[in-house]
């Protein structure tokens, strides 16, 4: 059996008297897309913040390609080959769009700049290198968000809410650019709340609820599984 | 044909530069409860936000009892009755119950008519009346919602537009938030609420719309919604 690029293992993150996350276990392969969805509030983003050491956990385990990373700091877990997007955009709005990307580079910047250009290439921004970062519409500023993860070569992209304020024409972009990401072998998990983003684009969804993971699947499978719908719909 | 008491037009509109709204109609008439469900994203709250005055539409209208009130300041608005209970109760913790309650009256002048929809709250949740001197943010979250709409209450409104009341609450509040809102409406109340429980709000209903992506997708009696399995899978994209 290969080993997973991210195995969480009874991960459970409680905030005063709410069980944020609970005993939550996962098991994510090389290549493949995906989902993370739940109600608002059912611990999406906390276990976001928990796998890339934001938040601290208050039980259980998280590998990254089998090495221990829980319990380490944001940007040693980072260094194991972890990037991420976050929920509300953080570009720097005074530097331009190629700025934006150089800023995460480490040692020599001239193959650092080839690279940001490549990245710029690959989401259809390359002509806008030179605009300041706050200019871009909301939709160009994920993208580059997007592609700033990418410039450290993660092997696990984790998005928060890839979809959300992002027009069609950009959004079909973005999901080009995460399943050719995912055919160069690496590994998505997004939260979304779009489930026509979710259900097209993942291989497998798993669902929280109150901080629990009540269903894992294929998309077909989730949208017609009784709990998932009562988690959603109420009862 | 009967008048809505509240009707709001192809509102197109969000936050800043980003639109939520693409087109939502919405209508509400004397003595209903509507309900206003969705997915995530579908703009009930947005909605809700820019027919009481806190967001300003693009395009489209707002009238109630006949007068436009598209992009009236919210205060304004409460002053014609139209209250609103936003999501998260939003009470003021370090005062009390008593004193949330009277900032529910402060665009009334007259002590008399203070007095008398105090009254009416206090029958409508009598639980306020025995918490009326703790400080609300000492108060549960079912009590706290209470009390967020028993503060709407005190402009003796028409209209009360709830966002989202049985959100974050124990099942055992849920029951009895659905409870009084069925009781409120017994007593002459009108209500339009948004929620995330949706088989709770189509329930109680008279009428419901379903939104998706900002755009009216599914209209009907609350219980033929609940029986509609497009309902469901709104949520969930199927």
């Amino acid at each position: 059996m290969t080993t997973p690029v991210l195995e969480i293992e009874r991960l459970r993150k409680r905030f005063g008297g709410v069980i944020a996350v609970d005993d939550v276990s996962l098991r994510l392969e090389a290549g493949r897309i995906y989902g993370l969805i739940g109600p608002n509030g059912s611990g999406k983003t906390t276990l976001f913040n928990c796998i890339t050491g934001v938040e601290r956990r208050d039980g259980g385990r998280v590998r990254v390609s089998g090495e221990r990373v829980d319990g380490l700091r944001p940007w040693e877990i980072a260094q194991k080959g972890v990037g991420r997007t976050f929920q509300v955009i953080r570009v720097f709005p005074e530097l331009s769009a190629l700025e934006n990307l150089l800023v995460v580079t480490r040692g020599h910047l001239g193959g650092a700049r080839t690279r940001a250009l490549e990245l710029l290439r690959f989401v259809k921004l390359e002509g806008l290198r030179d605009e300041y970062a706050g200019n871009l519409s909301y939709g160009q500023q994920k993208l580059l968000e997007f592609v700033r993860v990418l410039m450290r070569d993660p092997t696990l992209i984790l998005l928060d809410e890839p979809a959300a304020g992002v027009n069609r024409t950009l959004l079909n972009d973005l999901l080009d650019a995460v399943r050719q990401l995912r055919d160069r072998g690496k590994t998505i998990l997004l939260v979304e709340h779009d489930m026509k983003v979710v259900m097209g684009l993942c291989e497998t969804v798993f669902v929280l609820d109150h901080g629990e993971k009540i269903a894992e699947g294929a998309p077909g499978i989730i949208q017609t599984d009784e709990r998932v719908i009562e988690a959603y719909f109420g009862r | 044909m009967r008048t809505p008491l509240l009707a709001a037009y192809e509102l197109v509109g969000g936050y800043g530069t980003i639109d939520i709204l693409h087109g939502v109609s919405l209508d509400v008439g004397v003595g209903e409860i509507v309900s206003v469900i969705g997915p995530n994203g579908a703009g009930k709250s947005t909605a809700f936000k820019t027919i009481v005055g806190f967001l300003r539409p693009r395009s489209g209208r707002v009238v109630f009892d006949g007068e436009e009130i598209t992009g009236l300041r919210p205060d304004l608005v409460l002053q014609r009755g139209l209250a609103y209970v936003p999501q998260g109760r939003l009470v003021f913790p370090q005062m009390t119950a008593l004193e949330n309650l009277e900032m529910g009256a402060y665009t009334i002048g007259e002590p008399a008519r203070v007095a008398k929809a105090l009254e009416s709250a206090y029958a409508l949740f009598p639980i306020l009346f025995e918490r009326r001197r703790q400080k609300a943010g000492t108060l549960s979250g079912g009590e706290q919602q209470m009390l967020a709409i028993g503060r709407a209450l005190m402009t003796t409104p028409r209209l009360i537009l709830l966002d989202e009341p049985s959100l974050g609450l124990s099942p055992k509040f849920v029951t009895l938030i659905f409870d009084k809102l069925v009781e409120m409406k017994r007593a002459g109340y009108t209500l339009m609420l948004v929620e995330q429980n949706a088989a709770r709000a189509l329930a109680v209903a008279d009428r419901a719309y379903a939104l998706e992506l900002g755009r009216n997708r599914l209209e009907g009696p609350g219980t033929a919604l609940l029986a509609d399995p497009e309902v469901k899978r709104l949520y969930l994209g199927a």
